[in-house]
């Protein structure tokens, strides 16, 4: 069979679970690590405190990828400077767009991340945006240079699960890039089902830190997006219809 | 008739080169690696009922796999119709204004070796033919020339548009590919809507049925589609002329070539056309072996289902029961009225100032019968669903 990895910006990931940074601890980032086999790492750069104590980046093992987020702008220009300390600081050429200007929900802007995503793009980011499922603003962003395209399912935070599902479906079926579900999912079983559909890994964060067990249901998000690929791959069996009668053919008239 | 044939694959002086596309590489390349044979029932079955099919779904759809589920593929296909169309179908007719031409195709009544009487009307003429059109109660014209520069040029073709814009509110084009800032022109004198024929995808079999003439250069007339939009042009229509070579590849070029099409510009509105060949004047050896109506009813369903947004328009080379019974389940647009010769719809053109027809057709009905019949199946004919902005 062949190797089926995730490919974001020319780099390859064997692992389709991505740790989000919301709620952010030891435990957590061992259990990512360990029990559901993150690979990549977000990190809010305003959080990577590094000349003091308690810095998050020394948590984090070295062979995991990290991928700073933008966090804390409000605009696309406060997004680009956020990128370029986090490249200063050593966390490599990956970035995640987050733009905000509305805390109550934490909703991302989507026009200013279009605009965050090109200037990152030019300045040789991997540039992966954050947005709200919306087909114009996705090939626009493809446009811009982005190197993933990172639709939520419900706000962050609220484990919601896949509200946004049709939209999401949509971004799968016409952007050429990596689809990746981010915010909003609960529980492994939305996670799978997110996968089924096509989305190329699960961005999930709070729904492991506020779980009664972190290690068992780090290792239940890893079997549930695991799962929901392989469905994927092997294409989703027909759903019988029924009412659907044959009893006056459309194809009678053929000689 | 030896004549030089030059590279095919060559752009001759003047003709515009996208040189940032890929799209013909990519279908040619999705063609050829297109392998029928390897479908399966399951695959046929698992693109029938899937949300939005991929063009691997098309590939099922279009395979002889597919032919035993052509019912469910009818039932499927109406409901996708539907759902985008409700029961509408759209009216319309051609007029040709001119039928010299400068190509050498050996399977076309216009090439430039059949001695048919030739004739290109001018303004006037035009004009009374158009308003008999319009008197019809038609709306929607698609004007259509021979493919000759020289005697029907741009500023010719435009003339005609404006004129269409008087009688008409929906006015498309069938005429000779052109380059992108003539096409701008055309959209300016008020067309909107490009289709070009490809004929066929195959290169090679291209080659053996375009002896000479523009239409020769085979990349030229695969990118007319990305030029016309790029003109300007808010929709356009892909065909193979089937039958010329391999159906289904063709079938499947046309396919994927509208969805490359789309996928590059999304705002751009999609038709399709399902020409088989018809017997012409003075050649009758080519006989359209392979394409029966079952194999160009799958055809037309495969594109139905593949692209259940686009715009599919069937020719009167079909006989009356065969469009009766299509735009039931995928057609969304229909002519009637219809005369491929030149000069024919106004009572007003002499007979020695009319030309002969491109090809024979199947279904001689009138506006008013091709509309009852419509209403009679429980369809709406419509005239226009449009605005010239």
């Amino acid at each position: 069979m062949e190797k089926d990895t995730l490919v974001i910006g020319g780099h390859e990931f064997s692992s389709r679970f991505i740790l989000g940074s919301g709620k952010y601890n030891l435990d957590l980032i061992k259990a990512a690590v360990e029990y559901a086999g993150a690979e990549i790492i977000t990190l809010a750069v305003r959080r990577a405190n590094t000349n003091g104590t308690g810095n998050i980046l020394d948590y984090i093992p070295k062979n995991v990828t990290l991928l700073p987020n933008t966090s804390g702008a409000r605009t696309a220009e406060e997004a680009v400077r956020i990128a370029r300390l986090a490249r200063e600081v050593g966390c490599g050429d990956f970035v995640k767009i987050e733009i905000m200007r509305d805390t109550k929900y934490l909703l991302p802007d989507n026009q200013e991340t279009i605009r965050a995503t090109e200037m990152l793009a030019k300045e040789g980011f991997i540039v992966m945006p954050y947005m709200y499922p919306d087909l114009n603003v996705a090939r626009d962003l493809q446009n811009a240079g982005a190197a993933a395209v990172m639709p939520l399912a419900a706000p962050i935070g609220t484990n919601k699960g896949l509200c946004t599902k049709e939209f999401i479906k949509i971004l799968v079926a016409e952007i050429d890039l990596p689809i990746i579900v981010d915010a909003g999912i609960g529980a492994p079983s939305q996670a799978c089902e997110a996968m089924e559909l096509g989305a190329a890994a699960i961005m999930a964060n709070t729904a492991i830190a506020t779980a009664g067990d972190i290690p068992k249901m780090a290792g239940a998000f890893k079997k549930a997006i695991e799962a929901g690929r392989e469905a994927y791959l092997s294409g989703l069996g027909r759903i019988l219809e029924h009412g659907a009668s044959a009893s006056s053919p459309l194809t009678g008239f053929l000689e | 008739m030896e004549e030089k044939r030059t590279n095919h694959m060559e752009y001759m002086e003047g003709m515009e080169i996208l040189e940032d596309s890929t799209i013909m590489d990519q279908v040619i390349e999705k063609m050829k690696a297109y392998d029928y044979h390897k479908y399966t029932g399951a695959d046929v079955r698992r693109a029938l009922y899937r949300d939005n099919r991929t063009p691997e779904d098309f590939a099922a759809l279009l395979s002889p796999a597919a032919e035993p589920f052509l019912e469910e593929m009818a039932q499927m296909a109406q409901k996708e119709t539907r759902k985008h169309f409700g029961n509408s179908v759209y009216m319309f007719t051609p007029i040709y204004i001119a039928n010299y031409c400068e190509n050498y195709c050996i399977y076309c009544g216009f090439n430039c070796h059949n001695k048919i009487r030739r004739a290109k009307l001018n303004e006037d003429e035009i004009r009374k033919e158009m308003k008999a059109i319009a008197e019809t109660g038609l709306e929607e014209i698609l004007i259509l020339t021979g493919e000759s520069r020289k005697m029907s040029d741009v500023n010719y073709i435009g003339e005609a548009c404006k004129i269409a814009r008087e009688y008409f509110k929906m006015v498309g084009l069938e005429v000779y590919p052109m380059n992108s800032d003539e096409y701008a022109y055309l959209h300016e004198c008020g067309a909107d809507y490009v289709t070009v024929f490809q004929e066929t995808y195959d290169s090679d079999k291209y080659e053996t049925l375009h002896l000479a003439g523009h239409k020769r250069v085979f990349p030229y007339r695969i990118n007319a589609q990305e030029r016309a939009l790029r003109g300007g042009m808010r929709g356009v229509g892909f065909a193979a002329l089937l039958g010329l070579a391999d159906f289904r590849k063709d079938a499947f070029a046309t396919g994927i070539h509208a969805y490359l099409i789309q996928r590059k510009y999304p705002y751009a509105e999609i038709a399709f056309s399902c020409p088989r060949l018809r017997p012409i004047i003075n050649n009758d050896k080519i006989n359209p072996k392979d394409v029966h109506e079952r194999e160009l009813l799958q055809v037309i369903m495969a594109y139905r289902l593949f692209m259940p947004f686009a715009g599919i328009t069937i020719s009167t080379r079909e006989c009356e029961r065969f469009r009766n019974h299509v735009t039931q389940i995928a057609a969304t647009k229909i002519s009637s009225s219809v005369s491929t010769g030149i000069g024919s719809h106004s009572d007003e053109i002499d007979a020695e100032d009319q030309g002969d027809s491109q090809f024979e057709i199947a279904d001689n009905r009138t506006y008013d019968e091709v509309y009852a019949a419509l209403v009679d199946g429980g369809m709406q004919p419509v005239n226009n669903d449009y605005v010239y902005v």
